[in-house]
């Protein structure tokens, strides 16, 4: 009898135990990787709705898709959840709090035996909010930091995201919500501030989560600059290993095991097997990181629901054939890293049989450099949600246009519409100065309810 | 951990069978637990109409020989709560 400690992808909570006993059939990953009958847990981002505009952001939220889920189709998932035994799903989004409907959703849930754990940056995390999440057992908070300073933390998720992150641990923490997780992205600034997150995370009773960035949404946009360097990736794996029970990785990182030790967890890639997407609008994606028309599966809005595209879906049932390794399963580390994530391969443009980019053996650095001398683009993700108005990268190279205001001396009224309601609508007298005053005044009376012909 | 005491799955133990065994998810220490085995699904669902744990595994047709590595994974399982003793 043996016992072993391992964490399942994609942000389960603490480590689970395995408990076996003889004769051992296949290694539990084998079953795993040939899928369940329902995910272990699921990710659902209810909302492309945001406050920020982090640089990074997965699924390139800020602006609420029109399609969005409505309050009753989102329990009918909730539903389904419950009669697969979905334990508990991730929320996120966008900001999920945003929507209006989410503290009757999350209580709809719980209710229902499906436990949610959610994302946010804080922005709703009000005193109030964080007693009534302290009082319910089936609920756990996730605060997104990537930062531990507003100087790293801002340059990433926007002016004063630091302060509202810090604000809404603060009141969890008064609260008295305990083990609540504190959310960080690894990437090039933050991860000499690691034993600096940890710190944060203890003063407020929190569980650090460190996650690694992906090249998926707008994170494609800013990945050359921010993923880390090889340099890095080496601190980060050391840092694990030294941590090991102390910090949640969602087996992020299992392609750093080439280092040397496996870490932690499955080392696996969950996509399609133990975990999937429910976006906005009910679409079903393989994985959070993977929003493309490549990895979608169906729709809950299809006949037969979120169920039927689990478990019969084409798309799903691909990923859990077995995978050939390709280039990779001659490596030496390949039964730990698996070859990575394949959104990673996927939103850099290398092969999904290939290395992952950031191979710690430095395949994947040789890759991209074969990779330029490719024809063809480099895939972009399936939607772009970002608030128009703040792009998140600044432009460069662009001059304002200036504008001059002024009025066309050629045209005296507007154009006339088959709808145009007043009785001057063609009207074009000649343009005299005491034609147009009454004119003008005629209008005005028009608008004001008045009938009165000219 | 008392092989002669009468056991349940904890109430905040959700219990979902699989093909190789089954998932265990507690809702309050949020552990995830993975039985590899159907047999020793088979013992943890007899604990509540057994009076001792040892009936469980007789009940869940374990070989005498082998009940001492049930009874271990038992042990195990009641370590991280999912399992705990009922009052008879």
């Amino acid at each position: 009898m043996t016992l072993l400690s391992s964490s399942p992808p994609a942000g389960l909570g603490p480590g689970p135990t395995v408990t076996h006993a003889p004769p051992q059939p296949a290694r539990l990953v084998d079953h795993f990787e040939r899928g369940l009958d329902a995910p272990i847990c699921l990710t659902w981002e209810l909302t492309y709705a945001c406050n920020l505009s982090c640089v990074h952001c997965l699924s390139s939220s800020g602006r609420r898709d029109p399609r969005e889920l409505t309050t009753d189709e989102c329990k009918a998932v909730i539903d389904e959840l419950e009669r697969m035994q979905v334990f508990y799903v991730n929320i996120g989004g966008g900001e999920p709090t945003v929507r209006s409907d989410f503290w009757e959703l999350l209580d709809y849930a719980t209710a229902h035996h499906v436990g949610v754990k959610f994302s946010t940056n804080g922005v709703k995390i009000t005193a109030d909010a964080a007693a009534r999440l302290a009082a319910n057992d089936y609920v756990d908070v996730q605060i997104s930091l990537d930062g531990a300073t507003a100087e790293v933390n801002d340059h990433i998720r926007g002016p004063g995201s630091h302060q509202t992150a810090m604000r809404a641990m603060r009141n969890l923490s008064d609260a008295g919500m305990k083990n609540f997780k504190l959310s960080v992205v690894c990437t090039r600034t933050n991860i000499a501030q690691l034993d600096e997150f940890k710190a944060i995370a203890d003063e407020y009773g929190a569980q650090l989560r460190l996650t690694r960035l992906r090249p998926s949404g707008r994170g494609a946009d800013v990945w050359d600059e921010l993923h880390p360097t090889q340099l890095q990736q080496r601190e980060l794996y050391d840092w694990l290993v030294a941590h090991g029970d102390e910090v949640l990785t969602g087996d992020s990182f299992f392609h750093l095991s080439a280092y040397g030790a496996p870490l932690a967890g499955l080392n696996l890639c969950g996509a399609g097997r133990v975990v999937c997407l429910i976006d906005p609008i009910g679409d079903v994606y393989a994985c959070p990181f993977a929003i493309h028309e490549e990895f979608l599966a169906g729709s809950v809005r299809d006949q037969g629901g979120f169920a039927e595209v689990w478990r019969h879906s084409e798309l799903f049932t691909t990923l859990r054939a077995p995978q050939s390794g390709g280039a990779c399963s001659s490596c030496h580390f390949f039964d730990t890293c698996k070859g990575g994530c394949m959104a990673a391969k996927f939103f850099t443009g290398l092969p999904l049989d290939g290395p992952d980019p950031e191979c710690v053996q430095g395949y994947g650095e040789q890759a991209l450099t074969a990779r330029k001398d490719l024809n063809g683009g480099i895939p972009t993700p399936s939607g772009d949600h970002s608030h128009r108005t703040s792009p998140p990268i600044p432009r460069t190279g662009n001059a304002p246009v200036r504008l001059t205001l002024t009025r066309r001396d050629d045209i005296v009224a507007p154009p006339v519409s088959a709808c145009a309601e007043s009785p001057l609508a063609g009207f074009a007298p000649k343009a005299t100065p005491v034609f147009t005053a009454q004119m003008e005044d005629a209008l005005g009376r028009q608008e004001g309810g008045s009938s009165d012909p000219v | 951990m008392n092989a002669d005491a009468a056991w349940r799955v904890h109430p905040q133990v959700s219990v979902r069978p699989e093909p190789f065994g089954a998932l265990l998810y507690h809702f309050g220490t949020r552990k995830l637990s993975f039985l590899k085995d159907r047999a020793l699904l088979d013992v943890v669902e007899a604990l509540e109409s057994s009076p001792t744990a040892i009936d469980a595994c007789d009940t869940a047709g374990i070989p005498l020989g082998q009940r001492g590595v049930y009874l271990h994974a038992l042990e195990t399982l009641a370590a991280s709560h999912m399992i705990e003793e009922r009052a008879v």
